[in-house]
């Protein structure tokens, strides 16, 4: 980029960005500014008083409760699956890997499908589970299960390079010291991951309260009792309460432009850091 | 990456522990529901399967899903690799936000994005009339093609092209014979990411979908469709064959990169 013939003429330079702006401008910002314009476009009173109905409390609670169920177990899953994959050698991890990151390649409405297929009514468990008065399918359990199911490989994705490019080194000299298995990971590993590991649960948060599809095929849409915020979303626009859909649909926009922020502070402050995860 | 060299008589604990929590948790969660789709598919035998798989309501579903899905990948290909470009390329006001910005999709959940889109048609129409209706909301995604192509672009050496030019090229043929080789894998990867996902899109566009069967109904609504009809080997049927072609894509994603480490490594 120093030599001076490997510059395009200013004009050209000047052009791909102002296309590159556009682009972003066109695809990202006025979709996002379209939210929420028509969410305070009959003023705050009308926002406040639909984000704060109370069928749509019910479903800003439900979110959260889904996401602090969801996160925090595969936090711990992913932790593990880092330690196994990064840390030793073994036959078949590349395949690991693989299924790992499946549920990035599955559909949405599959994700949900699967466990509608084991847990519904007619499912392989649906009979049993009847006869026993355990609601899995269109209740929490079914909402848990398909936003875990989601959100698998958030975290393991970002800590399996992470731990790979850190090598053993650390923890060995932590044993050898005469610290226990324990120690060393709570003292040297975790130290070590901690910022690679908080932007893998950032994303992982933000995946679990915004999921869409695969939580609309489990929950049965019973209104103040199985909608997650996205589900109430597109409730109230089939019921043609615009005012209220785009101001619950703000409220998720905002979790995402914070999400946002975070991760963009993350990577700005710790990019040393988390530069083996890129 | 400097990894230190794996063996198996490293001193450190928690090998069976950690392995024995990954395989449990990815079997539960991921491996015996997903086999559920496919025994249940075939449970009804291989007439009742085709049946639902292969109707010509199916077939025009499958056609509009990954047809779609097809058309926005390679939108993102080409403004993902122009906003890769601007970013690694150039310095200028903006650009720290413009990298954050990328990002938006993959925070941003889908029912917003989806009805972000709703109110853009209500308010000018114009950008309904010409963008595929279901091909604007899978092409929201050009994070993963940016993402992709982002490092290939900043490690490719500015040597190799000065020494084009120093041999007479020119900036384009530099561009076209010297750069794109160079960064094609990881284009390909990058399509074939957001060809996958594109494909089993469902919350961004039954928003601004019309969801009519043959013409604008994509295969996951058909899913639930079938779903609410209580037919769940129809269901099954039908996310069988998405899955079958997602994993296929999957495969070659994989062989892709394995081609792109050997290139680049």
């Amino acid at each position: 980029m120093t030599a001076a013939g490997l510059r395009e003429p200013p004009a050209a330079k000047a052009l791909l960005i102002l296309a590159a702006l556009a682009y972003v401008a066109l695809m990202l910002l006025l979709p996002l500014g379209a939210v929420m314009y028509e969410a305070l476009r009959k003023g705050w009173g009308l926002w406040h008083a639909a984000v704060t109905e109370p069928d749509a409390l019910a479903s800003i609670k439900l979110t959260l409760i889904v996401a602090a169920i969801t996160v925090p177990l595969n936090t711990v899953f992913g932790i593990a699956a880092a330690w196994a994959i990064a840390k030793f050698d073994f036959p078949g991890k590349a395949a690991l890997i693989a299924l790992i990151e499946l549920p990035f390649s599955v559909s949405p409405v599959v994700s949900g499908l699967v466990f509608v297929l084991l847990f519904g009514a007619q499912g392989w468990l649906g009979p049993w589970l009847d006869a026993h008065d355990i609601h899995i399918i269109f209740a929490l359990p079914g909402l848990v299960l398909a936003t875990v199911f989601v959100t698998f490989p958030f975290v393991a994705r970002q800590l399996i390079p992470l731990m790979s490019a850190q090598g053993r080194a650390d923890e060995e000299a932590a044993l050898t010291l005469g610290a226990s298995g324990w120690q060393t990971f709570w003292r040297v590993t975790l130290p070590n991951i901690r910022f690679g590991l908080l932007y893998g649960v950032l994303l992982c948060n933000a995946r679990a309260m915004g999921e869409f599809g695969a939580v609309s095929v489990v929950s049965g849409h019973i209104r103040g009792q199985t909608n997650t915020m996205p589900l109430q979303v597109e409730a109230l626009y089939n019921d043609y309460d615009f005012v209220a859909a785009f101001a619950v649909a703000s409220l998720l926009a905002l979790l995402a432009l914070v999400t946002l922020a975070l991760k963009s502070a993350l990577e700005w402050r710790y990019r040393h850091e988390l530069s083996a995860v890129h | 990456m400097a990894s230190a060299p794996a063996s198996r008589s490293t001193p450190l604990p928690g090998f069976g522990l950690s392995l024995g929590v990954t395989v449990l948790w990815l079997s539960l969660i991921v491996l015996i529901p997903l086999s559920a789709v496919f025994v249940r598919s075939g449970s009804e035998g291989w007439h009742n399967f085709w049946a639902a798989a292969g109707s010509s309501r199916a077939l025009a579903a499958y056609r509009l899903s990954f047809g779609a899905a097809a058309l926005a990948a390679l939108i993102n290909c080409i403004f993902g690799l122009l906003v890769a470009w601007v970013l690694v390329r150039y310095r200028f006001a903006g650009r720290r936000l413009l990298s954050a910005l990328i990002d938006l999709p993959f925070a941003l959940p889908t029912a917003v994005a989806g009805i972000a889109l709703t109110a853009l048609y209500a308010d000018t129409g114009i950008i309904g009339r010409i963008l595929e209706p279901a091909g604007f909301p899978v092409a929201y995604k050009p994070a993963g093609v940016v993402r992709t192509v982002e490092p290939v672009l900043a490690e490719a050496s500015s040597e190799v092209e000065e020494a084009a030019l120093t041999l007479g090229a020119t900036r384009l043929q530099t561009f076209s014979r010297v750069i794109l080789p160079t960064i094609v894998p990881a284009l390909a990867t990058g399509f074939a990411l957001a060809f996958a996902r594109g494909a089993g899109e469902y919350g961004s566009v039954i928003f601004i979908a019309g969801n009519v069967p043959f013409k604008s109904e994509i295969a996951p609504l058909l899913i639930i469709t079938q779903l609410e009809e209580y037919s769940y080997a129809g269901a099954a049927a039908i996310a069988c064959v998405m899955l079958l072609i997602s994993f296929a894509v999957l495969l070659l994603l994989n062989l892709l990169q394995h081609w792109q480490q050997r290139r680049v490594g």
